[in-house]
């Protein structure tokens, strides 16, 4: 019985602050088929044979029927997350070309003096304070910082496309039970805005380019011809989105994660090298994306259930990130963990695009904060969080600083 | 637990200081042993990397010699450098040195790996110009000779190392000519379906590529500088450069008289990577890995593989090292899937599992024409192996079916909008590696006996 209404206390609010009882509960179960039909995979090993399955689409056009609890596709056009081969590589590496190797190897860690820069003007307006959020004036002014840098988005319209973002998150998100009409209407309506926005912005750069990405989408066109204006939108809707909203929970969580274990930030506060690790452990202990939708275009056995075509299968990343058949302790928080292939980026062809500017940002961030947080207290443990159960993270993390001598 | 006669105590010798030998001897330090090591290495070089010699350091974005292997710990070895190993005296267990030295062991790991194959006829080989690519000197040599722009450069041989030299020459600009024995470039390893894509690839990008001939004669000017080649079929190239890219011989001459099962398909081991007898009796304390060795592997009926592949050498090394310091049941076998890769002519292709050891293959995912593909080869009804064309990130599902012994042809449906299988599953079209001038990247030598002998040894 518990089996059927896992998905039902995983995405329940008041497991928000602790889901990982419900996920050990989970990988017992091995495959846990939904109420509503879809199914729950929590175990590591299975978790990444599906990631590489072939057999498995992530365009959400090949469900079956109707699945209430999860998101709808109405999207129009679809982002390249929610796209198969071909079409998904092609989007995928345009907007890789000014982002990455092998266009642009350099381009994100030339952004480091940058975000560094940024990094030290948060931490200088937090001086004097003896009371911070941790949310609010840091960890998300922070990545938008960045993310408007690199895209060419004015950084005075955040609270703009924040409202639009928010909108767009939440429709991303999975209750089951629930009428997820309204916020489905609000999310496409957000998404369709925020294209627009971002359309025109990057319209304004043709043919006078600055060093950004939407410039560099609407002035180096690729032989096969580029981005149409809809593939632009829904790829700049998604560098934007993706860019920042992950990015703030792995902050948060990481600056969650280091006051929950003093031990280990005197540590890494001594021993700076750690950081590169420690941001991996966090990306495997306390993952900022938790669940992943994939839709089976054949019947696929899974841990000896054989999940039937069209019917979606929710991969619980969180879930495998502390497989014990996978990793040693894995409850433990160790950021000097070796073996540390986590999910917390995903795996195979939709491995996360972002995967090396969240890493920067979070290694620069956390680094900066640590001498701060040394003397930190929590407020409140835990703390509130956000809706989201796909994008988990807290909404608010109110800490107390010592007073500077 | 080590009990008395300690595995953890040596003296210890590895004999080849490459790839297997250094993480070899960083394992046995990992794990405990904490007797006297000695490296022998007959290079003067401390480990280095070879895959970038035929990538990077041709295409002058690397110096030969930046490619020193890193050491993830310090493995507290008497390193002896170019100095060769010239004999093994297994009854008295010393490892012989040809400056006259002799080094005792309790336990020796052979990983002399292999060499490239000289061109037949040694006064040709000697002119000016003339290169063969298996080591950081050779490397660093023919980089130079490359950036003082020949002409046109020969290449003698297309399997993987010939391709990836006759790619760099092509992303330099220099005109190149591919002469290949096989009806087509790597068919010795991937098989005919695949080799005839790769031979579109290499003429796609202005590689003159000949197959079905053999150079007969390097030709060379009174000044003994190379100046082009006779093809045997009439007709003559003329060229600055040539690299002989026929593939490898493997290092076993020094063992010529050890009583081992050596042989040119390397030294025959066990799953534990111990080395047999020419009787095919297990020896207890000598050890074989890397590119040397031949070992059975369950995945491919226990047939005695040979590998040259970076990751067999690396895990074999480990094993090895596990079993050179553990006696009895916490002995492990070497059980890796064959994964191997090569990047040319602006492709990355990589291999998980052994597609020589087939008989049909499809293509799984993808297609030719777009030069994105997965290649899947079954063998009897069963996957063995997959080859994938920009696609690797697909890899790692196709070896779990290896693993799995699973049905071939695969079941189709794959997600990227082809028909996930061919109609038909095609001939492999693997030629006999005896056919071959330049040996297959895998060999299953397992049903090639290469020889008859008896080696009678005096009593007592």
């Amino acid at each position: 019985m518990a089996v059927d209404t896992l998905l039902e206390r995983i995405t329940d609010y008041a497991n928000r602050p602790d889901p990982y009882p419900l996920y050990a509960e989970l990988r017992e179960a091995g495959v846990a088929r939904q109420t509503d039909g879809s199914y729950l995979v929590g175990g590591y090993y299975d978790i990444v044979a599906l990631f590489h399955n072939p057999r498995l689409s992530s365009d959400r056009r090949n469900r079956a029927g109707t699945y209430s609890g999860l998101p709808a596709d109405e999207e129009e056009p679809r982002p390249f997350i929610r796209l198969d081969d071909p079409e998904h590589r092609r989007l995928r590496s345009l907007a890789t070309r000014p982002f990455g190797p092998p266009h642009s190897p350099g381009r994100i860690d030339a952004m480091r003096d940058e975000i560094t820069r940024i990094t030290d003007e948060l931490i200088e307006s937090l001086q004097g304070r003896t009371r911070v959020d941790v949310v609010d004036d840091f960890a998300y002014p922070l990545p938008v910082s960045v993310i408007c840098r690199l895209l060419g988005v004015p950084r005075e319209d955040e609270p703009t496309f924040r409202e639009w973002s928010n909108a767009i998150i939440d429709s991303g998100d999975i209750r089951p039970g629930e009428d997820l009409g309204t916020s489905q209407r609000a999310g496409n309506q957000a998404r369709a805005q925020m294209g627009r926005y971002l359309v025109d912005l990057a319209e304004q750069r043709r043919g006078r380019p600055g060093d950004d990405m939407l410039s560099a989408f609407v002035n180096d066109p690729d032989p096969s011809g580029g981005l149409t204006r809809e593939e632009l939108a829904a790829t700049a809707v998604l560098l934007l989105v993706a860019g920042h909203e992950t990015t703030v929970n792995l902050i948060t969580n990481g600056v969650l994660t280091l006051l929950r274990h003093p031990d280990q930030l005197a540590r890494l506060r001594h021993e700076p090298d750690l950081l590169p690790g420690a941001v991996e452990e966090l990306l495997r202990y306390e993952p900022p994306v938790h669940l992943l939708e994939r839709i089976p275009l054949t019947h696929v056995d899974v841990a000896g259930t054989t999940i039937p075509k069209g019917v979606p299968v929710l991969l619980v990343l969180a879930s495998g990130n502390r497989d014990p058949k996978r990793f040693r302790d894995p409850d433990r928080f160790d950021p000097t963990r070796r073996d540390n292939q986590h999910l917390g980026f995903g795996s195979g062809i939709h491995i996360c695009y972002g995967a090396p500017l969240a890493r920067v940002e979070a290694q620069i961030a956390l680094g900066a904060l640590l001498p701060h947080l040394t003397t930190a207290t929590l407020v409140e443990d835990p703390p509130p969080y956000r809706n989201s159960a796909v994008l988990r993270g807290p909404r608010h993390l109110p800490i107390e600083l010592a007073p500077s001598p | 637990m080590p009990g008395p006669g300690d595995l953890r105590e040596g003296p210890i010798v590895i004999v080849g200081a490459s790839l297997a030998g250094l993480r070899a001897a960083e394992a046995l330090r990992e794990r405990g042993f904490t007797g006297s090591l000695t490296v022998v290495g007959d290079e003067p070089h401390p480990p280095y990397d070879r895959p970038p010699l035929s990538k990077q350091v041709l295409l002058g974005v690397s110096a030969a010699d930046t490619t020193g292997l890193p050491m993830r710990r310090d493995p507290d070895a008497d390193w002896r450098l170019g100095v060769r190993a010239t004999g093994l005296d297994p009854v008295g267990r010393q490892v012989l040195l040809a400056d006259g030295e002799s080094l005792p062991y309790d336990r020796l790991l052979i990983a002399t790996g292999t060499r490239a194959r000289p061109w037949p006829r040694p006064e040709q080989a000697a002119l000016d110009g003339v290169f063969t690519l298996r080591t950081r000197d050779d490397a660093g040599c023919l980089a130079e000779r490359l950036a003082a722009g020949p002409r046109r450069v020969l290449v003698i041989g297309a399997g993987f190392t010939g391709s990836e030299i006759a790619s760099a020459c092509r992303e330099r600009g220099i005109e190149v000519t591919v002469a290949e024995r096989g009806t087509a470039p790597l068919v010795g390893a991937l098989g005919g379906t695949l080799a005839r894509f790769a031979a579109g690839l290499q003429r796609a990008h202005g590689v003159d590529l000949r197959c079905g001939v053999t150079v007969t004669a390097l030709c060379g000017n009174d000044g003994g500088r190379f100046t082009g080649a006779d093809l045997s079929d009439g007709s003559h190239i003329d060229a600055d450069v040539c690299v002989i890219a026929m593939g490898a011989v493997r290092n076993v001459e020094w063992l010529a008289d050890s009583g081992l099962a050596a042989g040119p398909h390397g030294v025959a081991c066990d799953a534990g990577c111990r080395a047999f007898d020419m009787y095919g009796i297990v020896t207890d304390d000598v050890f074989v890995a890397g590119d040397v060795s031949r070992f059975p592997h369950p995945l491919f009926d226990y047939q005695m593989l040979s590998l040259e592949h970076w990751g067999n050498a690396v895990a074999q090394a480990e094993v090895a090292a596990h079993n050179m310091i553990s006696s009895g049941p916490p002995r492990r076998p070497h059980l890796a899937v064959p994964v191997f890769w090569s990047s040319q002519f602006g492709v990355n292709i990589k291999s998980v599992g052994v597609p020589t050891y087939s008989d049909q293959v499809v293509i799984a995912q993808g297609s030719l024409s777009e030069r994105r593909l997965v290649a899947v080869y079954g063998y009897r009804g069963r996957i063995t192996a997959a080859v994938t064309v920009n696609m690797a990130k697909w890899l790692e599902y196709y070896q779990g079916l290896i693993e799995a012994a699973a049905p071939f042809p695969p079941a189709p449906g794959a997600a990227d909008g082809h028909p996930l299988v061919t109609e038909f599953a095609l001939p492999s079209d693997v030629p006999d590696p005896r056919g071959l001038s330049h040996g297959p990247t895998v060999a299953l030598t397992g049903h090639l006996p290469d020889r008859r002998l008896t080696v009678v040894r005096a009593a007592g």
